[in-house]
């Protein structure tokens, strides 16, 4: 029958793609992740939504610094002061001068309401400074300073860059503040319900049978339950003898407990659609275990889908926190979020009174809209491989 | 029916089974799988998909047996219940072992298979599927070999590149990954992937059918050169009838998840006993103008019949063209019609089927 | 000898702009549809076949389009005039044949009327994959009635009648009640022939078919390409077939096209591409294929080395040059060679036929 010798007959080699071998074998050999950040790239939306997503996380991180003031200052004499617009030059005989500085306020009364209002006085002139010396924190809870970006030079005289509150207290500070607290809640939110997603979406997708139908009923359950009720009911459990921070721990697992139901879902479906993929079977005929299968194939493959859909479920949280802490139900003071700043500007006479209350508003605006974009990008990138 | 001893083995030959035994590298018996139909909150099973229903076929040591027929027939059930892919519904699946014994493997669990596993190696359909697009060819290609510490370090990328070499790709592209190769190229590192273990059985899974013609040609010499240098066996599931018959010593043809007809390639070809294999031979284009004029085409009726619910008797009657009544009252048996060729036909000894006869080559 | 042209596509380009580069699917392919005739495009991946097809009917996707050339369609008498105004491009008295109107296709706005106007009545087209091509939430029935009154003004009684009608054509059992099934409740086989039905019922005079039978298994595809004969028969369209199987050109085709990396490497009738192929591609493609009947005494498959180079690293000057053994150093990787016409119709692109 073997007429041919094997050995006589050359292997008919692949021609090397000779001149293009070497431009293309950046592409060759790239990996992954390289693949997903060359496609990310080329999404200008997702980089821009990245971008600013970096400098809210950045601004979170050195809260103490960057803010003028303590949130929780307050100052009965300037209730309801607007913002003071901040000046970086100032006129002077021989042209402008870098001096910044803001005008100060003076009091009027309401013949009307016989209320009094501030209104910005262009005659005064308050002094501002970078890197001042003002009020002592202690950063990161670490080491005391009392060093500010940006500030009044007098200690006396407080600067309200985006107008006070009713109590007087800076809106700038607080929603630096705020920041801080708005966009952990989200992350850690996140990455509560993203282990019980994994865990629970991962048994369900693996295992399948009975398990599967179970959790998935209770998926549909949670899922059928209007959420702001849900959220209402679970936050009036919370003690309100507790302490601010384990209210805010509280609310955060009220929140993931709805929250990785979606995630499960996604997990569930890529396990169930992987299981069958013709590479995670030869991986298994190459003797493989099932744990080996699972985390040298699977888990790689919907690694960045995972980071995409958490990435898109952080602004859900930001939301979450937000409407709770605006209904009464979720953060309260002496702790600030975007949601408890909100809360402040509720009522109408406020509103028309103060409406620079509303920009934290803007500041949740902008954050929930970076990190879709950023999630959107991320989704797009999540396989390369898709042609 | 020659019930000679295999060695140690309790078990005599199947129907088919004419060969010597002892030369048996794979012997299926009786082989169910059956897929519950499920429905409703509770998933009751209220059915079965018989995908694979009662089938013995053997496969001897350096042959190539070839499983063909069209889709839904249990083709790659069947292949894939003998690399244990799936649990059997019934049956058996008896392998070699090294020392001569055979081994059901159906019943093995996944640690008892590992053994097997390297001797009993797949190479699959779709060149993108089966390689991970996540890792390199050279962990692709060396994965099998350090799972079952075969290989490890400077050994392992020194085996790779040996095995990358043989199936013709350039060593020095072991740190590419799958995206950087097309149909071909990738079809190769899957190839590399089932030789790496020094396998024993290669079950081919429609290997070339995702391929261009120009590539498809290269990779069928490539099984077949392999073949004679690592004394391999393979089982070769296609729907397609000239590949089979190129590449295939004997063919078990399929319908609906039973063996309708085994015989030497050569023979099934010019004298197929069975009407579905005359008919599927007869649907096959040929590549001459020529011959357009000259062949009388058999355009089956209908459709493949639903594996869920099978016609009554012969699962073929209703689009047989020589049916009658006995074949929709009576199941037909797989019979030896001539020495070596079964076919399940009430009717294979009174009836004259054409075959495919060896025309000329073209001119 | 020849019926009248039909179509006539001269210099086709349609290119694709993506962000890794412009990839050349259609880069000058020349060739003609005459009217009745089955004209078999064949080539593997990649080679330009169905962009070409698309580029017909001007439905090629984003981000393709037609970047030069004319596909100059010759409107049958028994088509002109139906609803289109007269302000298109003026007939031309084409010497001797039938048709009256010249359109270029090529130039037509992809979502303007005119072209509108002409898919589904003038030319037709049915695809590899019917399901994706049938709408899952309307019945069969509604889809092709459908059809019919975009382009005639059919009642909706006549217009049930003349669907029953073409489901019965198309070999559909019981076709009266398949009026009311979904497509998901068909087979791939019965599927098709209802995609046929659709593309056939306004009786165009061109039906293009992509790879109608790929996804199909061998004795569905033998019904299918029996019916497409049938039809052809009697409603005498030309067929466009495109497909990469050799089997299926030899049995349908009166001309055929071969084509490699958007060009084409050479055209004729079936009898001489196949007895006499002069494009030593083509000579290698039919000398790799296993045939039924010959190969199972052969040894080894003669194959063609290499593989299709991807879109966006194609070789300069003749596009088969790296994998041809016939390479000629410095001419064929310089010259991209031009149509060579070898008399009958007979054209190829190789520069080994130069000085004939």
């Amino acid at each position: 029958m073997a007429v041919t010798d094997a050995k006589t007959l050359p292997p008919e080699t692949v021609s090397p793609r000779a001149a293009d071998a070497e431009i293309e074998s950046s592409v060759s050999v790239a990996s992954q992740w390289q693949l997903m950040w060359w496609k990310f790239r080329k999404h200008r939306a997702a980089m821009a939504g990245g971008v600013v997503t970096l400098i809210i996380y950045a601004i979170a991180i050195f809260v103490e610094f960057l803010s003028p003031s303590s949130p929780g200052v307050i100052r009965a004499d300037y209730t309801w002061a607007p913002p003071q617009q901040l000046h970086f030059f100032r006129q002077t005989e021989n042209g402008m001068r870098w001096d910044p500085y803001v005008n100060g306020y003076r009091v009027e009364i309401d013949p009307e309401a016989l209320r009094r209002t501030f209104v910005i006085d262009e005659e005064q002139i308050v002094d501002v400074g970078f890197f001042v010396r003002g009020e002592t924190y202690k950063m990161w809870g670490l080491w005391e300073s009392d060093l500010h970006l940006i500030g009044s030079t007098d200690e006396e005289v407080p600067v309200y860059f985006l107008g006070a509150d009713r109590m007087g207290r800076d809106l700038l500070s607080s929603m630096i503040y705020g920041t801080r607290v708005s966009m952990s809640i989200g992350l850690l939110g996140v990455f509560l319900s993203f282990f019980l997603g994994i865990l629970l979406g991962g048994i369900s997708g693996f295992y399948g049978g009975t398990v599967d139908n179970l959790i998935q009923r209770i998926i549909e359950f949670i899922r059928s339950i209007p959420t702001i009720p849900l959220w209402m009911g679970l936050a009036a459990a919370l003690p309100t003898d507790w302490p601010p921070l384990r209210i805010y721990f509280g609310i955060t697992i009220i929140l993931s407990f709805i929250g990785w139901t979606g995630l499960a879902r996604v997990v569930r479906g890529r396990f169930l659609s992987l299981r069958t993929e013709d590479f995670v079977m030869a991986a298994r005929l190459d003797g493989a275990s099932e744990l080996t299968t699972i985390w040298r194939h699977m888990v790689p493959s919907f690694f960045s889908h995972i980071i995409a859909s958490l990435t898109l479920s952080i602004p859900g949280m930001i939301l979450a926190e937000t409407s709770l802490s605006f209904l009464g139900l979720g953060l309260r003071r002496p702790v600030v979020s975007w949601g408890v700043l909100l809360q402040e500007a509720q009522n109408i006479r406020s509103v028309a009174t103060a409406p620079w209350l509303l920009i934290p508003g803007l500041a949740v605006l902008v954050a929930v809209l970076a990190l879709n974009f950023l999630g959107d990008g991320l989704r797009d990138a999540a396989d390369p491989y898709n042609r | 029916m020659s019930a000679q001893q295999t060695n140690g083995s309790q078990h005599s030959t199947s129907a088919n089974g004419s060969a010597a035994a002892d030369n048996v590298l794979l012997d299926v018996k009786n082989l169910q799988k059956w897929f519950p139909i499920t429905a409703g909150f509770f998933r009751r099973t209220i059915g079965h998909v018989k995908a694979v229903d009662d089938i013995s076929f053997q496969v001897l040591q350096g042959e190539t047996v070839g499983l063909v027929g069209e889709s839904g027939c249990g083709k790659t059930t069947a292949g894939r219940c003998i690399l244990r892919a799936y649990d059997l519904t019934g049956g058996q699946v008896l392998f070699q072992d090294h020392d001569g014994k055979m081994v059901d493997l159906g019943p093995l669990n996944n640690n008892e298979m590992k053994p097997y596993r390297q001797q009993v190696r797949m190479i699959f359909q779709d060149p993108f599927n089966s390689l991970n697009p996540r890792m390199p060819v050279s962990d692709i290609v060396g994965d099998p070999l350090k799972i079952n510490k075969v290989a490890a370090g400077k050994e392992l990328e020194d085996r790779v590149a040996a095995l990358l070499a043989r199936v013709g790709l350039r060593p020095e592209y072991m740190r590419r990954y799958p995206h950087a190769f097309s149909g071909g190229e990738r079809q190769r590192i899957g190839i590399a992937r089932a030789l790496a273990l020094d396998p024993r059985l290669v079950v081919a899974d429609e290997a070339v059918s995702a391929l261009d013609v120009s590539v498809r040609a290269q990779i069928l010499n490539l099984i077949k050169d392999l073949q004679e240098e690592f004394n391999l066996t393979y089982l070769f599931v296609s729907h397609d009838l000239s590949v089979i018959e190129y590449i295939c010593d004997r063919v078990v043809v399929m319908y609906v998840g039973k063996i309708v007809e085994v015989a030497e390639t050569e023979e099934l070809f010019a004298q197929p006993f069975h009407p579905y294999t005359e008919a599927l031979l007869s649907a096959v284009p040929n590549p001459d103008p020529r011959m357009r004029q000259q062949k009388s085409r058999i355009v089956l009726e209908g459709d493949v019949a639903d594996p869920a619910n099978p016609p009554s008797g012969c699962y073929f009657h209703p689009r047989c063209r020589y049916v009658q009544d006995q074949c929709s009252l009576e199941t037909p048996e797989l019979r030896e019609i001539a020495p070596g060729h079964y076919a399940a036909c009430h009717f294979a000894e009174e009836l004259t089927l054409t075959g495919v006869t060896a025309s000329g080559e073209l001119g | 000898m020849d019926t009248p042209v039909l179509i006539e596509i001269k210099n086709l380009k349609t290119h694709f702009f993506l962000d890794e580069g412009t990839v050349q699917a259609v880069n000058g392919v020349d060739f003609t549809i005459h009217q009745h005739k089955t004209l078999c495009v064949v080539g593997e991946s990649g080679c330009g076949k169905s962009v070409t097809a698309r580029s017909i009917l001007q439905i090629v996707d984003q981000p393709g389009r037609i970047v030069e050339g004319e596909i100059l369609y010759h409107r049958p008498d028994r088509l002109s005039g139906v609803g289109l105004s007269e302000d298109l491009p003026s007939p031309n008295g084409a010497g001797g044949s039938s048709s009256t109107e010249i359109i270029d296709l090529a130039a037509l706005d992809p979502r303007g009327r005119e072209i509108r106007e002409i898919r589904g009545q003038d030319i037709s087209m049915i695809f590899q994959e019917p399901m994706t091509s049938l709408s899952p939430i309307h019945t069969v029935g509604n889809q092709i009635t459908e059809a019919i009154k975009l382009h005639t003004d059919m009642l909706d009684d006549e217009a049930d009648e003349h669907a029953i009608e073409l489901l019965r054509r198309v070999g559909i059992p019981r076709p009266a009640e398949r009026l009311e099934t979904y497509p998901f409740e068909l087979s791939g086989g019965m599927r098709q022939r209802v995609m046929i039905a659709m593309a056939l019922s306004c009786n165009p005079a061109l039906l293009i078919a992509d790879e109608p039978t790929t996804a199909v298994d061998v004795t569905t595809q033998a019904q299918i390409l029996e019916l497409l004969e049938e039809l052809q028969d009697d409603f005498g369209m030309a067929i466009m077939l495109i497909t990469h199987d050799l089997g299926v050109v030899a049995e349908m085709a009166d001309d055929v096209v071969v084509m490699y990396l958007g060009q084409v490497a050479e055209r004729g009738d079936v009898e001489s591409i196949f007895h006499d192929p002069k494009h030593p591609y083509t000579q290698a493609l039919l000398k790799s294929i296993p045939r039924l009947g010959v190969s199972r005494t052969m040894q080894r498959l003669d194959s063609i080395r290499g593989m299709v180079p991807d879109p966006y690293n194609r070789p300069t000057g003749c596009m088969f040059g790296p994998r041809c053994d016939h390479f000629m150093p410095g001419r064929c990787d310089a010259i991209n060679p031009p149509a060579i016409q070898l008399g009958d119709g007979r054209e190829v692109h190789c520069l080994l036929y130069e000085d004939e």
